[in-house]
C-alpha cells in the first residue's frame, strides 16, 4: 500500500518537474539565443544560429560597436533613472494608499479601492493620445519626469491591490499597541507595517520593474530624443529598414538584461528574507 | 493611581447599536472585569476606554480628566492584547522601552524601569531575545512588562490569557492577580471566561448584547444573580432551569438550581436516567435526562458511582433555589 502510494507520488512529482523544466526551457530559450549569438560573428549568426560560440565564431564586434558607436552609457542611465524613480514612487505611494484603504474606515473606502484597482483591467496605452497631449501641453515630452509619471500611474493599481491585501493581514492589535505606545500613524506605517509587508513589497517591485525596463512604447512616443532615450529604444537604432546590425542589437539586448537581473536578485533576496523573518505569533 | 468613569457610552456601527449606554465608576486600585459572550460589546467598550475606538456618544473620564478627544498614548493607560502584539523586529528590551522612548524619557530612566519590570516578571535572561524566540507565556509576560514600565494610571487587559494553553493560563492568571496586589493599580480586564472573571475581579460587569446585565462582586453574582442571563452565565456547569408547574408552585415562571445544589437521595422529587457521567476526581458530574424538565446537571463528590442508564432521584436545597419572573428578572 505504502509503496504503491510512493510510486504514484514519484510519478506525480516527476511529471510535475517535467512540466516545470519544459516551461523553464521555453522561457529561457529566446534569452539564451540572444546571449549566445551576441558573442558570435555576423556570418556565424546566420549560418548556425543555434550553435554556441566556438573559437572560430567567437566575436565581440557587437559589444564594441555598442560601446563605441552609440551613446549606450547615456541610454543605460536613462533607463536606470526612469525605472528606479518609478519603482520608488510606485512603492511609496502605492503602500501609503494601501495602508489608508486597509487601515481606516471612511465613507467611500470600498469605492475608492475599486476605482484605484480599475487600472489593472484597463491598459494605460489606451490613453496614449491623451497622455501625449498632456505631456505636450505641460512640456514634459523628452523628459525623464514625463516617463516617470506615466510609469508611476501604470504601476500604482496593481501595487495598491496587492499591498492592501497584505496590509489587512498585519495584526490590528500590533498597530493598536503602537498607538498606545505613542507612535504616530507615520511611524506605524514606516516602522511597523512596511517591514512586516516586505515580501509583498519585493513582489510588487519585481512586477513593476520588469515592464517598465522593457517598455518600448512610451519612450518611443514620449521621449524619443537622444538625451532621454532608454536602452530598449537605443537598441532599435541598430535596426534599419534595409540593413540591421544584428551583432549590435543582440549585444545591446544582452547588456540590457544585466541591470534588471541584478535588481531582481536584490529584490528576491528581500523576498526570501521577509518570508523567513518570523511573523507576529 | 487612577479612577475611571464612564458616562452613558453608546456606540453604533452603521445601524447596529453595539453599546447601549454604559455607565461605570471604577475606584482607584480596583480590579474590574468585563465578562460576557462573544459579540456582547465588552471589547468595544475597552477599546473606547483606550481611545482606539471613538464612542458615538457619552463621556470617558480617567483620573477625573475628560479624555474623549485625547489620543491613546496621552490617556495614561497601558494595554495588554490577546495576541501579545509585540513588535517582531525589536528585542524584548526595546519592546518594553519603546513607549518611554517615544515619550522622550532619559535613557538611564528607561533602563531602570525596564530592568525593574523584567525582574518582577522574571524576564532578565530574555531581554536580548526577539519575540519569535520566546514561548507564548514568555511573550505575554513581555506584553505585561511593556504595560508596567509605562506606570499608567489604568491597566487594560483584552483577553490576555485566551491564546495560552490551560496550564499557562492558570499560572499567568495568578501572576496578574499578584501584580495587581503589588502595584495596587486600577485594572480593567476583558474576558469571556467566567473562571478568570471570578478569580481576578473585585467587581464583575456582565455584558450581554451591548448592555450591562449586572455589576457586582464575584460571589454576589454567584449567589444573587439579577436575572436569568447572569444566572446562566456565572457558574460552571451552568445552572439548571425548570419551568412549568414546579416553578409556578413557588410563584415563579422559571426556577434555577445550580448543579452543586442538587442532592441525590432515594426519595428525591425529580428523577430521571443518567445519560452521561464525568468523573473529575474531586467532583463528579451526572447528566440526568428527566421526562418533565429535560436534562439536569448534578454536581456531587468524587466518591459516588452511578452507571450510565441508572435511575437517579434528586432534590434541590430549598434555600438555594433561584426564582425568576416572566421578564427573566430575579424575584425578591
Amino acid at each position: 500500500m505504502s509503496t504503491g502510494k510512493a510510486r504514484t507520488s514519484l510519478l506525480h512529482t516527476g511529471l510535475m518537474h517535467l512540466a516545470l523544466i519544459a516551461y523553464t526551457a521555453l522561457c529561457l530559450a529566446p534569452v539564451v539565443l540572444v546571449v549566445i549569438n551576441s558573442m558570435k560573428s555576423r556570418a556565424a549568426i546566420f549560418s548556425a544560429p543555434m550553435a554556441l560560440p566556438g573559437p572560430k565564431t567567437f566575436d565581440l564586434i557587437g559589444f564594441t560597436t555598442v560601446i563605441t558607436q552609440g551613446n549606450f552609457a547615456g541610454y543605460f542611465s536613462n533607463s536606470l533613472i526612469v525605472t528606479g524613480t518609478s519603482i520608488v514612487a510606485v512603492l511609496l505611494f502605492g503602500a501609503m494608499a494601501a495602508f489608508a484603504l486597509s487601515e481606516y474606515r471612511f465613507r467611500g473606502n470600498t469605492l475608492m479601492g475599486l476605482y484605484l484597482a480599475l487600472g489593472i483591467m484597463i491598459p494605460i496605452r489606451l490613453g496614449t493620445i491623451a497622455i501625449l497631449n498632456i505631456m505636450v501641453a505641460t512640456r514634459l515630452v523628452n523628459t525623464h519626469l514625463g516617463l516617470i509619471l506615466v510609469y508611476t500611474a501604470q504601476g500604482l493599481p496593481l501595487a495598491i491591490f496587492i499591498l492592501s491585501e497584505f496590509m489587512r493581514q498585519v495584526s490590528a492589535d500590533l498597530k493598536n499597541a503602537a498607538r498606545i505606545d505613542g507612535l504616530s500613524e507615520y511611524a506605524i506605517f514606516f516602522k511597523l507595517v512596511l517591514p512586516l509587508t516586505r515580501p509583498a513589497i519585493a513582489t510588487v517591485a519585481v512586477f513593476t520593474m520588469i515592464p517598465i525596463w522593457n517598455d518600448l512604447w512610451f519612450p518611443l512616443i514620449l521621449a524619443p530624443g537622444e538625451a532621454t532615450k532608454t536602452v530598449t529604444l537605443g537598441a532599435q537604432s541598430f535596426i534599419g529598414q534595409y540593413v540591421t546590425n544584428w551583432n549590435a542589437v543582440l549585444a545591446a539586448l544582452t547588456l540590457a538584461i544585466l541591470p534588471v537581473l541584478i535588481l531582481y536578485l536584490a529584490f528576491s533576496q528581500q523576498l526570501i528574507r521577509g518570508l523567513t523573518a518570523g511573523a507576529v505569533k | 493611581m487612577g479612577s475611571l468613569h464612564l458616562n452613558e457610552i453608546r456606540k453604533t456601527f452603521g445601524t447596529v447599536e453595539v453599546l447601549k449606554g454604559i455607565d461605570l465608576s471604577v475606584d482607584d486600585g480596583e480590579f474590574v472585569v468585563f465578562v460576557g459572550p462573544s459579540g456582547c460589546g465588552k471589547s468595544t467598550m475597552l477599546r473606547i476606554i483606550a481611545g482606539l475606538e471613538e464612542q458615538t456618544s457619552g463621556h470617558v473620564r480617567i483620573n477625573n480628566r475628560l479624555v474623549d478627544t485625547v489620543p491613546p498614548a496621552k490617556r495614561g493607560i497601558a494595554m495588554v492584547f490577546q495576541t501579545y502584539a509585540l513588535y517582531p523586529h525589536l528585542d524584548v528590551r526595546r519592546n518594553m522601552g519603546l513607549a518611554l522612548e517615544q515619550e522622550g524619557i532619559a535613557k538611564a530612566e528607561i533602563t531602570a524601569r525596564v530592568g525593574a519590570a523584567a525582574a518582577m516578571l522574571r524576564l532578565e535572561e530574555l531581554l536580548h531575545r526577539r519575540p519569535a524566540e520566546l514561548s507564548g507565556g514568555q511573550r505575554q509576560r513581555v506584553a505585561i512588562g511593556r504595560a508596567i514600565v509605562r506606570q499608567p494610571s489604568l491597566f487594560l487587559f483584552d483577553e490576555p490569557l485566551s491564546n495560552l494553553d490551560a496550564a499557562l493560563r492558570v499560572g499567568t492568571r495568578i501572576e496578574i492577580a499578584k501584580l495587581h496586589r503589588k502595584l495596587g493599580a486600577t485594572m480593567v480586564y476583558v474576558t469571556h471566561d467566567q473562571v478568570e472573571a471570578m478569580t481576578l475581579a473585585d467587581r464583575i460587569m456582565v455584558f450581554n448584547a451591548g448592555a450591562v446585565e449586572q455589576v457586582g462582586k464575584p460571589l454576589e453574582l454567584y449567589h444573587r444573580p439579577a436575572n436569568l442571563f447572569v444566572a446562566g452565565f456565572i457558574g460552571s456547569p451552568t445552572m439548571n432551569f425548570l419551568a412549568g408547574d414546579t416553578a409556578a408552585r413557588l410563584g415563579a415562571t422559571t426556577i434555577g438550581v445550580r448543579p452543586e445544589h442538587l442532592i441525590i437521595r432515594d426519595d428525591g422529587v425529580w428523577s430521571g436516567t443518567v445519560i452521561h457521567a464525568e468523573h473529575l476526581g474531586p467532583d463528579t458530574m451526572y447528566y440526568v435526562e428527566t421526562e418533565a424538565y429535560g436534562t439536569l446537571t448534578i454536581r456531587t463528590d468524587g466518591d459516588t458511582w452511578h452507571e450510565v442508564g441508572a435511575t437517579l432521584s434528586v432534590s434541590p436545597m430549598e434555600a438555594k433555589i433561584h426564582r425568576f419572573g416572566a421578564d427573566g428578572r430575579t424575584l425578591g
